[in-house]
């Protein structure tokens, strides 16, 4: 929710974070090669803004989303939070920083453990990271329902006795507790109904305009993300293919890939649908256990040239804020072009 | 539903409750329909109105007991589906009805080659030899767009990509040339680059070969780029039915209304806030005696609470189960 992000504070700052997962094969369980999930990608999020991240599956979303929360070891790269390095630090050292930064899972099914109560689920942050008293915790659970819009009475009840939307709410309200700065939402409202979709993007935006939180929001919904992001960031195989404001992005894509996906989604609209040119790409998403040489979008590129199949391209920043790797925005290009 | 041909299939009263030991789920409540012949029927509600089961009972696919099918009848080739014997039903499930359902990887067979699969409906159904159908697999697989079909109908759905695989499913769906083809979310599990993919897919396969279609999705845009007719179903029942154009210009159901303003658009103006659909969808556990939208409705009087709605007619080949009236502003004018 800002107007100028260029004024505000820079609160989560990643510089070519990489991370790659070995292949193992055979009986002595040989290294034979890696899933470049996660391939180099670059971007910051500024203090009370939610940057969107898009892609579509197996294109190392959701990865980031670990990664810079240090779920993972991540392979190389610098992750800087609230100005803290935090990209190479040892998990023990790194358990007194997880308070700033929580996440808030996609499917509240897996991530509710079903043998503890809302209270208990909500209350165990407390339990690891504070000395809160008895009574104190319980003022604070209930405090935490209230916000998400939990009924009271509900708290020692079990997440099977409540809806998926009602879950999400629990693991928001536990990723609430420690009163964090920064969220990893990933992929928050994938498992839920349309209608009960709105009402949880509706509380994820309530709760950040009453604490400041700064929202890290993964999906694969172009649509939603257009709704709650203020900048988004596309993702292609591992890396970031173009980011920009959501005006921009969604107004004028510039990536091939950008374009190409904003096309694909359908409008609830008849008569737009008729009206809309898509670009069909063809083909799959290679592996990212073996991209393709030069830019990794080149298999599919409408508009691929001879340069895409040998140089990765360089990001471009080709208007204030908005950046996009892709060899028709190089100098050489541009100036042939006009 | 009275311009033109006879019905392919008509649906008439259809129910399904389920007995579980928690008590009855049900699932379907008396929900009438037919289909044209060569047109896609949309079939939108979201997960729990009832539109899979809908599909699953008329071609009695669901195991019963535990689930009781009852009705007055399903019409389709001269038979009554309702009642008709295990062995007329095999014989139009797969050959004169294809199906596709929404995730490929799990209504493959791991350990079958592609063509064995296409292949086997083709020798069961239309009783042709090796040759004949090895033939036909591969001008199936072409027809739905899979590159050097030769040489991959000798490959395992796990060679297959998301996409490709459901290829194979619609190449299945379609070997024995059926009448009606029903598309159970056949998109949803996929990315939406290889959704717009499958999409025009099915519009060439269409022009081509004409069949009936009814295509079971929650996703409106779908609906609204693929549909010529649209059933929206809430509570195991239809709440509106209607022409796609007049459904998203004039939608009667506040429902339908509902769903229209919640989603969010990639298009055109962006809202700054959500409409939301307040509450729950209803758990079904008896018949429905009140409108099962009541208690999210904002347009709700006292009467919705203590009568269910007919499907009053609101336009040509337009009706809505609601008892209020957009036109009037008002409860409608009815007994």
């Amino acid at each position: 929710m800002l107007d100028d992000p260029k004024v505000s504070k820079i609160l989560v700052e990643v510089r070519d974070l990489k991370m790659h997962f070995p292949i193992h094969a055979g009986v002595l369980k040989k290294r034979v090669g890696e899933v470049k999930a996660v391939d180099g990608i670059s971007f910051d999020i500024y203090e009370g803004e939610t940057l969107g991240l898009v892609g579509e599956s197996g294109c190392g979303k959701s990865t980031v989303g670990r990664a810079i929360l240090r779920l993972y070891d991540i392979t190389e790269g610098s992750v800087k939070i609230d100005g803290i390095e935090i990209g190479h630090t040892p998990q023990s050292e790194l358990r007194t920083m997880r308070p700033t930064m929580q996440m808030v899972f996609q499917d509240p099914q897996a991530s509710l453990n079903p043998r503890m109560s809302v209270s208990a689920i909500i209350g165990e942050p407390l339990d690891e990271h504070t000395k809160m008293s008895k009574i104190e915790k319980r003022a604070k659970v209930m405090d935490l329902m209230d916000q998400v819009g939990l009924n009271r009475d509900f708290a020692n009840r079990y997440p099977h006795e409540f809806s998926g939307g009602q879950r999400q709410r629990i693991g928001i309200a536990r990723a609430l507790a420690l009163n964090p700065k920064f969220i990893v939402c990933d992929e928050p409202i994938a498992a839920l109904d349309v209608s009960i979709q709105a009402q949880v993007v509706n509380l994820l935006e309530d709760l950040q305009a009453e604490h400041g939180l700064t929202y890290l929001f993964i999906s694969h919904d172009l649509s939603m993300v257009r709704h709650i992001a203020d900048r988004v960031a596309v993702m292609y195989l591992g890396r970031v293919v173009e980011l920009a404001s959501r005006e921009q992005l969604y107004e004028a894509p510039k990536h091939p890939y950008t374009q190409a996906l904003l096309s694909a989604v359908p409008e609830p609209d008849p008569w737009i649908e008729d009206k809309i040119e898509r670009v069909i790409l063809q083909g799959d998403v290679p592996s990212p256990a073996n991209p393709p040489k030069g830019c990794n979008f080149c298999t599919r590129c409408p508009q691929v040239m001879e340069i895409c199949k040998t140089d990765e391209p360089p990001t471009f920043e080709i208007a204030p804020g908005h950046v996009t790797a892709c060899h028709l925005y190089s100098a050489t290009n541009t100036e042939s072009a006009s | 539903m009275a311009d033109g041909a006879a019905p392919v299939l008509n649906v008439r009263d259809l129910t399904t409750v389920f007995k579980t030991r928690s008590g009855a789920v049900h699932a379907v409540n008396s929900v009438s329909f037919s289909l044209k012949p060569g047109e896609l029927l949309g079939i939108v509600g979201e997960s729990g109105s009832g539109k899979s089961v809908t599909m699953m009972s008329l071609i009695g696919l669901i195991p019963a007991p535990p689930a009781i099918v009852s009705g007055e009848a399903v019409e389709f080739g001269g038979l009554d589906l309702l009642t008709a014997r295990d062995d007329e039903l095999r014989r139009i499930r797969g050959a004169r009805i294809g199906f596709v359902f929404q995730d490929p990887m799990t209504s493959l067979n791991p350990v079958f080659t592609i063509g064995y699969q296409i292949m086997e409906p083709l020798r069961k159904h239309m009783g042709m030899t090796k040759p004949e159908a090895r033939a036909r697999a591969q001008a199936l697989l072409e027809l739905v767009g899979i590159p050097d079909a030769e040489r991959r109908l000798k490959d395992y759905p796990h060679q297959f990509s998301g996409g490709m695989r459901q290829r194979v499913m619609i190449a299945i769906a379609l070997a024995c040339d059926p009448e009606v083809l029903i598309a159970d979310e056949p998109t949803t599990a996929l990315d939406v680059t290889i959704q717009a993919q499958i999409l025009e897919l099915m519009h060439e396969l269409r022009a081509k070969l004409g069949m009936a279609v009814i295509w079971i999705t929650h996703d409106l845009g779908v609906i609204a780029g693929i549909a010529d007719r649209v059933l929206v179903m809430y509570g195991g029942q239809i709440v509106e039915h209607a022409d796609v154009r007049d459904l998203f210009k004039q939608p009667r159901h506040p429902y339908t209304r509902a769903l229209l303003q919640t989603v969010p658009r990639v298009r055109g103006e962006r809202a700054e806030r959500l409409e939301v659909i307040e509450g729950q969808p209803p758990i079904l556990h008896a018949a429905p005696s009140s409108c099962s939208f009541a208690a999210r409705c904002p347009f709700s009087f006292e009467r919705c609470l203590r009568e269910n709605p007919a499907r009053f007619e609101v336009g040509p080949g337009h009706d809505a189960a609601c008892f209020y009236d957009f036109d009037a502003g008002g409860p409608r004018d009815v007994g």
